[in-house]
């Protein structure tokens, strides 16, 4: 094994444990402070991969909303630090038996296919180039630039959303309404 | 061919390489040697001018403010911040009751390695700097997120209502600035055709882009100093609302952690601003001879640190939702407008010489003109909006007083 392959395996493992770590801690916040530990790994992991750009969005999308995620777990939940909510059902043992079976075919197919054991082939083009291939995909118009207009029209629904929720005007109409 | 007296930072760098490679190291190892020395360089250096940050900025505070400054230890009190240290060293470290003791300790570590993180790509000559990383920009905001998570830690952990508060309110002004920052930082993006920093300062050489984008860089430079924390910004520790804010349960070299951290980064976004606006090491010869090149951004960086200093000299604290309403309804608006204008310019020019300075120019100056007729505008309506607020009161009390 190459130095490389161990880095991953290590920061797979401490992925997968923060990711458990996630659905089992008992505090609120530990659980999200667990998940900001996963998500760290996951952004190492696309170092590791030569996709550096992602790593980076990585950190700036999901790190930074986290921070976000607290502040509503605390202002929602009654004494988050030292809450100690069961974090197990009655029916475990279902889910336990349901997740081993959909693990068992997974790896059953994966063990299948043909590229399990084939070395990755080396990167066809720098680093650079597939970024601006990824750029360039998401506003050509024989790729991707419906979902991508698409996702850009959702964002801003939400954005004029909350602007009339929170529109002085409008909320005096409203409560006038409901008189 | 280079020599010690023109380019001093590659003629190290070879001769430690070729040093390393004659003691029998295998190549990877000596790389990866000598970057970590690099690293470890640059992080001792940048906490060391932290020293010299806090006694040049107290001097300065104080001269603003009719006053000697620290002037007992040391020639002009420059010692001063040592012997603050000695004190910070040698106090307890009080744990509160009831913290959650991982990230309580945890959060002091990510607060000072967020600020350091940042100098990894920050050019600092034309040969000296950490990574040349392509998506540099990107990076910087995505510490600037670690910076925050830091915050939010310290402020969740330390079992105490004021410093959850002091968090609370960080964290809101950070998230939301970061938006205009965000967009403020898309137009030299877009003005260079890359993220990474060395490239963004390599397009400036001509014109340094506060020329093309002034209100680009008013914005960056706005929005970045909110993002510090610091005054007029400085509502997470409003003395008199809630006490120190986040840190308030922090004693010793903790505290010490998080002030460092707040100097450091206050300095950090004065080169940020001096690379991404002013230029960088860009000047006169700074090619040939690269330690002009790193005089060249010592001195822009610390013209912009001087005029932070002199911000927080000059400005009272502003009140929590005039923070708010100047993020959401001013300048994040005007940095989408600047990037939609900076977008339709850049396409106009052809020659990318001085007609491109002109046109830049004349789309900010229009831009001003609309933001000065906008805000003349917005005044009226709220004047009228008062008035006829007034009326109203007066036509009630008035069948009263008869």
């Amino acid at each position: 094994m190459t130095i490389l392959q161990i880095a991953f395996l290590l920061i797979a493992f401490v992925t997968l444990v923060s990711a458990l770590m996630v659905v089992t801690s008992p505090s609120m916040v530990h659980a999200a402070l667990w998940l900001i530990l996963s998500l760290a790994g996951i952004a190492v992991l696309f170092v590791l991969l030569n996709a550096s750009f992602l790593a980076v969005v990585q950190v700036a999308v999901y790190i930074d909303a986290i921070a976000i995620m607290i502040i509503i777990v605390v202002m929602l939940t009654n004494d988050p630090l030292r809450s100690a909510m069961r974090t197990v059902t009655r029916a475990w043992w279902g889910a336990a038996i349901g997740a081993l079976i959909i693990l068992t075919g997974l790896l059953v197919m994966i063990t299948q296919t043909p590229a399990f054991n084939l070395q990755p082939p080396p990167l066809a083009m720098g680093q650079e180039e597939y970024l601006e291939t990824l750029g360039r995909a998401l506003v050509d118009v024989n790729q991707f630039i419906l979902p991508f207009e698409v996702a850009s029209v959702l964002l801003l629904a939400a954005l004029i959303g909350s602007i009339i929720v929170a529109w002085p005007f409008l909320a005096e109409r409203r409560e006038e309404g409901d008189r | 061919m280079q020599s010690f007296l023109t380019d001093p930072f590659s003629f190290i760098a070879n001769w430690l390489e070729s040093l390393l490679l004659g003691l029998g190291l295998q190549p990877a190892l000596a790389t990866f040697l000598l970057q970590l020395l690099g690293a470890l360089v640059l992080g001792t250096a940048m906490l060391l001018l932290t020293f010299l940050l806090i006694w040049a900025e107290r001097k300065i505070v104080a001269r603003i403010q009719d006053r000697l400054g620290p002037n007992r230890v040391g020639p002009f009190g420059i010692f001063q911040t040592v012997a603050d240290l000695l004190k910070l060293v040698t106090k307890e470290l009080i744990t509160p009751t009831g913290a959650d003791l991982i990230p309580y300790n945890l959060a002091p570590l990510l607060a000072v390695m967020s600020v350091v993180g940042l100098w990894a790509v920050i050019p600092m000559a034309p040969t000296l700097l950490g990574a040349d990383i392509n998506v540099g920009v990107l990076y910087i905001i995505s510490i600037g997120a670690i910076g925050t998570l830091g915050i939010m830690l310290a402020g969740m952990s330390s079992n105490n209502k004021y410093a959850l508060l002091g968090a609370f309110r960080t964290v809101a002004m950070m998230v939301s600035y970061t938006v205009p920052l965000v967009l403020a930082l898309l137009v030299p993006v877009l003005l260079t055709g890359s993220m990474g920093m060395q490239a963004i300062v390599e397009a400036q050489s001509p014109w340094a882009y506060i020329f093309l984008a002034p209100i680009a860089a008013l914005i960056f430079f706005i929005s970045s100093v909110a993002e510090v924390g610091r005054a007029p910004f400085d509502l997470l520790e409003a003395e008199s609302e809630i006490v120190a804010g986040f840190h308030i349960e922090y004693s010793g070299l903790k505290f010490g952690m998080f002030f460092v951290a707040e100097f450091l980064h206050a300095f950090t976004i004065s080169a940020l601003t001096a690379t991404i606006f002013l230029g960088g090491w860009q000047g006169p010869w700074a090619e040939q001879y690269t330690l002009l090149g790193l005089l060249y951004f010592i001195i822009k960086t610390s013209l912009v640190y001087f005029v932070v200093i002199w911000l927080r000299g000059s400005f009272p604290r502003i009140r929590i939702d005039q923070m708010n309403a100047f993020n959401w309804k001013f300048i994040t608006p005007l940095a989408l407008v600047s990037l939609i204008f900076t977008a339709v310019a850049e396409k106009v020019v052809v020659d990318f010489d001085l007609p491109r300075l002109l046109i830049h120019l004349g789309v900010n100056a229009i831009l001003i003109v609309l933001i000065a007729i906008a805000l003349g505008g917005y005044a009226r309506y709220q004047r009228a909006q008062a008035e006829e607020r007034q009326q109203r009161v007066r036509q009630k009390s008035a069948p009263k007083a008869a």
